[in-house]
This record gives C-alpha cells, structure tokens and sequence, in this order.
C-alpha cells in the first residue's frame, strides 16, 4: 500500500500546541521566524487547558513577604530533592516575568480590590503564591497565547500526529506526520525542532488527563534512539471525580475545603498536621490511599470526601464555578450543599525528555547536547518537578521553559540551515502506518491499551513493590510483543481515521510504559511519588541521581543514572 | 439498562449517502454519552469516528446534536440528562460533514480570525502588571469561559441563513476584547462587527444562549456590542 507524500520546509517546527508549544511559537514566530506548530488537535483543546488552579509566582500581591528564595526552597523540598538547583532557581526568576508577560498579552486574572492580580493558597507552598482566573486557569492562559499565534501568523497543521523525529548527521532536521483528516504523511524539514508533546496519564485506568494525552513525544524519541529521564515518578493527584477520575483543582483545598473519610474525620492530621490539606500532592494521595486500603472510605469504598459545605454558596460561585458545574454533571452532587466524592487519578508526569535549562535536550549522562532538538513543557524534564511537582509549577514551568527554548530555537535556527531528510525516520514512520493497515491481526488495539491500564492502576500505582513491578513487566512486554504481531484496526479508510490513531497511540503508550516500570523497579527507595512498601526510606547515598533510560534496537531498555545538580540546598527530611 | 443509541454514518469514502447505525449498549449511573460512544468504538465497531479530548467541557472538541439539542457529549449524561430509553446522535448541525460525528470547523475557526481576536494596546507596557478592579474583570470573565466548541454557530438561525455571519462565537470573542479595560483595539474591532455580517445579523433568538454548554448569556453580549457601537456614534 503507498500513501502520498507532502514535503515542507520551515525554519522552526514545534510539535503539541499546549502552553508550552504555544509559547514557544510565538518566541519564534515573534521574530518572523517561519513556523509551525504541528497538533493532534484544534490548539485550543489542548490539555493545558484542563489545569485549573492558578500559576505559580513570588509576585507577593497577597502576601508581600514572599520571594524568591522561599519559592525556590518550596519547589526544591516538594520535589524530595531530586529537582536541579541550577534550573529551579533560573524557574522562579523567570517565573514572575512570565506573569507580567501574560497579563500585557491580555489574560483576564482574577483580581484583588486594590486591581492586582489575585493570588491563593496551593499544598507546598509556603505563601500564597498562585496567581489565577477563577478556577479555569489553564483554559485562559492556552487561549491567550493562541490568540496572539495567530496574530503573529503561526502557521498550524491541526490533526496531524508526529510518528517519528528525523536526526540527520547528529543533528534534528525535522519530523514526520500523518495527515489525520485527509490521510498521507508529511515530511517537515526543519532548522529546529521543539517537543511540547505533553504527558502520558493515559498509561493508567483512573486519570485526569485527556484522551489526548498519550505520551506520544516519548515514544517517538525513544525510537529514535534518544533516551528519557526519570519516568518512573508519575504523580497521582489527590482529588479526581470518584468514577472518571476527572479533576477537581487543588484549588478547592486552597480556597479551604476539608477531606473527610468515611467516620466524618479530617484525616490529614494523622500525615500533614502543620499543612493538612495543603500537604504536597504525593503525601496527600497517599494519605488517602492509605484510608481507602484500611477500610475507612466512605462506606468502606475506594473513595472519600472533598467537603466545601463550609465555604458558602458566594465563594464557590465566585472562586470555583466550574468545579461545581462538573460536580452536578458528572457525580450528581451540588458541593455548596453537599461532599463530593473523590480519589486520587494519574495526573502527570515529572519525568520526560531530558533537557538543560536552555530547554537543549540532552543525549546522555555527560549531558551532552543534541543539536537542533528542544523540549519543553509536560514531555521535557529539566528537572524543575524531581520527585514530586508542585500545583501551579506545571503552568508556570510550560510557559517559561516554553519561552526560553523558543528563544533558544530561534536563535540557533538563525545560523543554521536545513538538512537532508532521513530517510530512516520516514521508513520508520510508514512501517508503524502499514503494520496497521496491512496486519491480518486478530484483536483490536483496544484490548492492549484495557489491559496496559489495568496493568498498571493494579501494579504500578501510588504504592508499589518489587512483586507487582515485575510481574507489571512481563505482563507489557508481552503485550507489547503481541501486539506488533496480531493487532487489528477495523477502519481501514484514509479520511479522519480515529481507530487507526488510536492504534499508534496505543504503540506509544506500550513502548515507554515499561520504562515506567522498569525505572520504577530499579530504584530501591521511596522519593516524592514514587513509594516503594518494599524500601519504604528515601535512600539518598545511592539515589540522589536522575534515571536515563534508552530502547534499545531489539526492544530491550538501557539504563543510566546522571547526578541531580545541588547549588544551595542539602538533602534533609521532608515534612509538612 | 439497555438503551439504543442511533447514530449518523457517512464516511464518504464508501458510503453513497448518510444513514443512521444502531447500536445498543448496558448503560450505567453516571455513564456520559462520550463513555457511551468509547464504549462503541472499542467494543463493538472501531470505524464510529468523532472528535474528543478532555471529558471534562473544557476543550471543546464533542458538541454534536444529541436528540435533537446541541450539547458536549461529555458533559450529557445518558440516564440523568436523557430521559428517553433512545438516543439520537447526529454530528453538529450547519457545518460540512467530514465523516460521521465529524465536521470541517476551519471556517469556524477563520471567522474568529476576522475579528482581530487578540489583545491590542499601543502604549508600552508597565514593568508589573496593569491594575483592572474585580468588577471590570467581572466584564469580561464569563465571556472568557468559551471554549470554542462551536454549538452556538450550529443553533444560530442567522448563521444557518448567512454563509457570511460572523456568528455568536466570534462576535463573543470581539465583545472580551472590548469589553477589557486594558484593550485599546475596540475602535478598530468595532469597525468589523459593524456590519451587515457582523452586529446587525442577529436576531436575538437567543438560541445561541440555550446552546452554550457553557451557559454564557451569548445574546446580551452581542446586545452590548451594538450598545457600544451605538454610544461611539453619539
């Protein structure tokens, strides 16, 4: 079967039109770079969009005394000392540019009576440091920067899925994509290429995150040859709608709701008795976890309460209007009247593509840098988040880093020129479409991604050991092996194929899950999100490091471990 | 409980003509129409095509005609919203069909591009933020809750009528900006909606209103467009 080929040329391109992607755009496109962004999606239904609760910056509108330094150290204990100091600290400097940056672009943010931007309490940080619109954060920010895309002329090729990262001489010359609407691949030939690609919750059951959200840009680099870092650390959030495990913003504990087990306790004093509901989102997921196990849900069921009774009808309207209209549609309750039912939901991951804090991916341990490739955003690890992010960080984080490898890209795509095309990428890109196309498989690519969820909801979830993990493995090795073999599409069609992108998505997620696990396995202690019963101390003479992990050629993973960056803050006990 | 979803085909690729499948599926408390229509895909017949992403009305991909109303699929609820034991899905109504639930939303998309769809000052900007009191945010703030999904076009008998409306969405999104009281620009977005494809076209049948999955009073906006052209004059 042969399918056409469309070949462009722009100086920049960027994959995923998140914040992350969005801003880098614009960093480029603002400098009449031509460029383009390549999305899954419309960009305004990318999953950025979702975040609710607020960015985070020491701006101290509301609590003048806060600064630097602290937001420095909060992001710093929250990521159980696996974040790099070096990155952390250029973070929250550029963070409240970011801020300023944004309202002069137009963001509508809540405000304060004085007319400043409001700000409000997030679990970890010390003041209240995030800056918000209502509770639809994410959804102003993404549709802020798109606007000015398109005043700055971005080009968008909407519904186009990147199947595979073209290297050509050492350096990253382009990208190979499918057309999803009309069918046929397209090879864009680039100076630069960004990765904002975004994370990968679709790996578990129970989540926050999109449909989308598959971790494609993983996948593709790790094809490539490139490795990815710190996988394993996957953060559960606290609070999703019991059932769809949809989000109900951190925000919520922010503006002071309780959570409530089954006997009617404030249980977070037993784990958080200083912060309570405003523990960092690990401890406080396994909090509840850990009720949920010892039987105290509600009516001994796998979840608890979210109580916002107590905050009255006028601030929830104001602060939390959304959260209550998704209360009502989804779980049937009105939360200025009654609980709602909630349990912690695969929300994100701090691991991903390693880069510096350029946003430069980096190739090995050395940090050595591959020309031509960024990342940024949900798909990058520079490392800000190490074990465990903070709420707020990740907008905040997409937006600067977004804007600093932007400007980087641009700046290298200057004095560069394009490169011929590799011919392997493209080999590798039509291999993946035709295996589907023409594979006489017997079962429908549902059934691997069924059982890849359940795998690891049951067995690579909030507490882990070394048991499930390795029988997690197994099971995805296997599946993953079946399903080069037998896999089945039912549409067989070029135009809007959804079963045969779902199929690729599928791939995707099978190829780095079981480096999730793998990663997972080999690190012998407990560190932010990822617990192990078997060890459960942080063990920080051996594991102060960040996990590499390569594919290899025959499928098989490569580890490498790289040393965090530590500039003013020793490991200590963490508590809250 | 069973119930019997009947849903719009046409991939014109192989089908002559549309038609409508039916397909019956053990629907549950809290089942949304998008688990409904997953639960078809992945179960029972993988060509079903439609447009999805987040699940929780925020990113706008799955309005579509859903017995007879335009809703988000996500956020419907197929015990709870729809009382009825048979469902009808039809793909969002006035838009070119691109395969089953599917439509081609560019010029959708372009419309809002007419609008000067963006923040515009002239002077510098300050070194911190620019000060806007709660109550002038208030002004734009339920306008900013669109998620361009476009249901309020398909319900818009103006639009249905006038390939060249700017229709609801896009004249929404010219009303945020100049509404704001940090924009400078709504002089020269004013001189767009004024116009008998802008402002003037509609009609205030406030379908639109009832459309909005995300309940924003779409209609008075527009009123308030027209005020503000009006007011310019005087």
């Amino acid at each position: 079967m042969e399918f056409e080929k469309i070949y462009h040329k722009y100086d920049v391109i960027i994959v995923g039109s998140g914040l992350a992607g969005e801003r880098a755009a614009l960093a480029a496109a603002s400098s009449n770079l031509k460029t383009a962004v390549i999305t899954k999606v419309y960009p305004t239904r990318s999953h950025s969009g979702g975040a609710q609760g607020g960015i985070s910056a020491a701006i101290g509108n509301v609590d003048a005394e806060d600064n630097l330094e602290t937001h420095m150290w909060d992001t710093v204990k929250g990521s159980d000392f696996l974040g790099d100091q070096d990155a952390i600290e250029l973070f929250v400097e550029e963070s409240i540019k970011t801020i300023y940056e944004y309202e002069h672009m137009g963001v509508p943010f809540s405000r304060l009576p004085n007319g400043k931007i409001a700000q409000r309490a997030f679990g970890g940080h010390t003041y209240r440091r995030a800056c918000y619109s209502a509770d639809k954060t994410g959804h102003v920010l993404l549709h802020t920067l798109y606007e000015q895309c398109v005043k700055h002329q971005v080009s968008f090729y909407n519904e186009f899925l990147v199947l595979s990262l073209m290297i050509t001489d050492g350096q990253a010359s382009g990208v190979v994509a499918w057309d999803l609407r009309n069918g046929g691949f397209h090879i864009f030939r680039t100076k630069a290429v960004l990765f904002a690609t975004g994370g990968y919750g679709r790996a578990y059951k129970v989540t926050s995150n999109a449909l989308s959200n598959t971790g494609d840009g993983l996948a593709t680099v790790l094809e490539a040859g490139l490795p990815v870092e710190d996988l394993e650390f996957v953060q559960f959030h606290p609070t999703g709608y019991y059932r769809q495990g949809i989000l109900v913003t951190e925000g919520a504990r922010g503006e002071g709701g309780h959570l409530l087990n089954g006997e009617g306790e404030r249980f977070m004093k037993k784990y958080a008795p200083e912060k309570m509901e405003l523990g960092p989102r690990d401890l406080v997921a396994r909090s509840i976890w850990t009720e949920i196990l010892e039987g105290r849900g509600i009516n001994g069921k796998d979840y608890v309460h979210i109580d916002l009774t107590h905050l009255g009808a006028e601030k929830i309207m104001e602060r939390l209007p959304q959260i209550r209209d998704l209360a009502i549609s989804f779980v049937g309750v009105d939360p200025i009247k009654a609980p709602i039912p909630i349990q912690p939901t695969a929300h994100y991951s701090m691991g991903g593509i390693p880069t510096n804090k350029r946003g430069e991916v980096v190739i090995d341990a050395q940090n050595s840098v591959m020309p031509g490739f960024y990342a940024a955003g949900e798909a990058a690890c520079v490392s800000i988040h190490g074990a465990n992010r903070l709420g707020t960080n990740s907008l905040q984080e997409a937006s600067t880093f977004g804007r600093i490898a932007g400007n980087n890209m641009t700046e290298f795509a200057r004095k560069t020129d394009f490169l011929p095309v590799d011919e392997e990428a493209v080999k590798r890109a039509e291999e993946k479409v035709k295996r589907l196309f023409e594979n006489d498989g017997k079962t429908h690519h549902y059934h691997y991604k069924k059982e890849l969820q359940e795998t690891m909801y049951n067995k690579v979830w909030i507490f882990r050991n070394d048991k499930d993990l390795k029988e997690a493995l197994s099971t995805v090795s296997s599946l993953e092996e079946d399903f080069l073999k037998n896999v089945r599409i039912d549409d067989k069609g070029l135009l809007f194929n959804l079963d045969m992108q779902e199929a690729l998505e599928v791939h995707n997620l099978l190829t780095f899950s079981k480096i999730i696990i793998a990663g997972a396995l080999n690190r012998k202690e407990s560190r932010g999100a990822h617990f192990r019963t078997d060890f459960p101390k942080r063990d920080d003479k051996n594991w102060t490091k960040h996990t590499l992990a390569w594919r290899t050629p025959d499928g098989k993973t490569k580890f490498d471990y790289k040393p965090v960056v530590i500039t003013k803050y020793q490991p200590t006990e963490r508590k809250y | 409980m069973k119930k019997r979803f009947e849903i719009f085909r046409y991939n014109p690729e192989t089908d002559k003509k549309p038609y409508f499948k039916s397909y019956e599926v053990e629907v549950y408390e809290g089942m949304t129409l998008l688990d409904a229509l997953n639960y078809i895909r992945w179960e029972i017949d993988g060509t079903l095509t439609y447009r999805r992403s987040c699940r929780s009305a925020i990113c706008g991909s799955c309005a579509m005609k859903i017995n007879g109303r335009t809703y988000l699929a996500c956020k419907t609820q197929v015990i709870k919203d729809i009382k009825s034991d048979h469902i009808k899905v039809e793909p969002l109504p006035g838009y070119e069909i691109i395969k089953d639930l599917v439509v081609d939303m560019d010029n959708f998309f372009d419309k809002l591009k007419r609008t000067k769809p963006y923040h515009i000052t002239h002077k510098a900007p300050p070194e911190k933020e620019r000060l806007q009191s709660p109550e002038d945010f208030k002004f734009i703030n339920e306008a900013a809750d669109c998620i361009l999904c476009g249901a309020c076009v398909s319900a818009c008998p103006s639009s249905w009528a006038g390939k060249d409306y700017l229709g609801p969405a896009a004249l929404l999104k010219a009303y945020k900006f100049c509404a704001d009281t940090r924009d400078e620009g709504a002089d020269e977005r004013l001189a767009i909606v004024n116009d008998k494809n802008g402002v003037w076209r509609c009609h205030y049948t406030a379908n639109c209103m009832d459309a909005c999955p995300k309940d924003i009073k779409i209609t008075d906006y527009i009123a308030r467009l027209r005020n503000m052209l009006v007011q310019n004059k005087l």
